[in-house]
């Protein structure tokens, strides 16, 4: 079973207790209504899921019900770090901008 | 003015599952509340429940009848096994906070006995040895297919919360591990 690293928990806890909630980091545009439908549908459809790192929200749903953030790559499901929600995004070697 | 009288019928009732190194029993009613509050609200709080709300993760307080597990950074699971009228003392709490009455809606299981813990690990995903899960350690965490919130209220005592619908699969389920850890 995977481990994770609840970053509110302050330990690794059974990937049982969490679920994920898509991509992090994502900004949602303070004029939706004056936007074109092209730059809608790239906000609100378009990821990136790129092979390799990739910055993601969890949710430690069965412990501390906190969302949080995390890099995780997606060839070896190995978590590099978690981190709480709101924090900056962390640059790592090898990440998708 | 009429009265309406409730006839309290509970879930477990007569449920038991007692073995030489283990017992499952149903937990007896209990007052619970769901409190949610900021940092801010905090001392507020715990001078008017009368025990000190913990703020570190995993952590319970257990004052005479009351206990207060920390469930998130904002959360806590307040049981008071006198049945105390817990929400109208809080009701008077000015600061900041939500507090629901969950009373009715969790069920309480006592696993107790040398077999406890190997009891509790036949469904629940975390390390529950001693060392990581020391007495008075709690967590909202899962049991089989069912969430519930674990307390370890003695070296072999165990108490599981889950909600009352879950009542029969976490006994269920808790009954058969201790047939197992048994033998
Ligand atoms: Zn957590």
């Amino acid at each position: 079973m995977l481990l994770i690293r609840c970053p509110y928990c302050e330990e690794e806890r059974p990937e049982l207790e969490f679920r994920h909630a898509g991509e992090a980091h994502l900004v949602r545009p303070s004029n939706i209504t004056e936007m074109s439908d092209e730059d809608f549908e790239g906000y609100f459809f378009i990821r990136q899921n790129p092979k390799g790192l990739v910055y993601e929200r969890w949710r430690h749903v069965h412990g501390c019900a906190r969302f949080f953030n995390a890099v995780r790559d997606t060839v070896s499901d190995k978590f590099v770090m978690t981190y709480k929600a709101g924090e900056k995004k962390p640059v790592i070697k090898g990440a998708a901008e | 003015m009429a009265r309406t009288e409730a006839a309290r019928k509970p879930v477990l009732g007569g449920r038991m599952a007692n073995h030489a190194w283990v017992g499952v029993t149903p937990a007896e009613p209990a007052k619970r509340l769901s409190l949610r509050a900021p940092a801010e609200s905090v001392a507020s709080l715990s001078r008017t429940l009368g025990l000190k709300l913990p703020e570190r993760p995993k952590q319970s307080v257990l004052k005479g009848d009351r206990a207060a597990l920390w469930l998130g950074p904002d959360e806590w699971l307040l049981i008071d096994r006198a049945e105390s009228n817990l929400d109208a003392a809080v009701d008077r709490v000015r600061v900041f906070h939500s507090a629901v009455d969950v009373s009715h809606r969790n069920v309480g299981i006592l696993v107790e006995g040398q077999g406890a813990e190997a009891t509790i690990a036949a469904g629940c995903p975390q390390d529950v040895s001693l060392q990581a899960f020391p007495v008075g350690a709690c967590s909202r965490t899962v049991l089989g297919k069912i969430e519930i919130v674990l307390w370890r209220t003695g070296e072999a005592q165990f108490r599981v919360e889950c909600w009352r619908s879950f009542a029969d699969y976490a006994f269920t389920l808790l009954a058969e591990a201790a047939r197992d850890a048994n033998g």
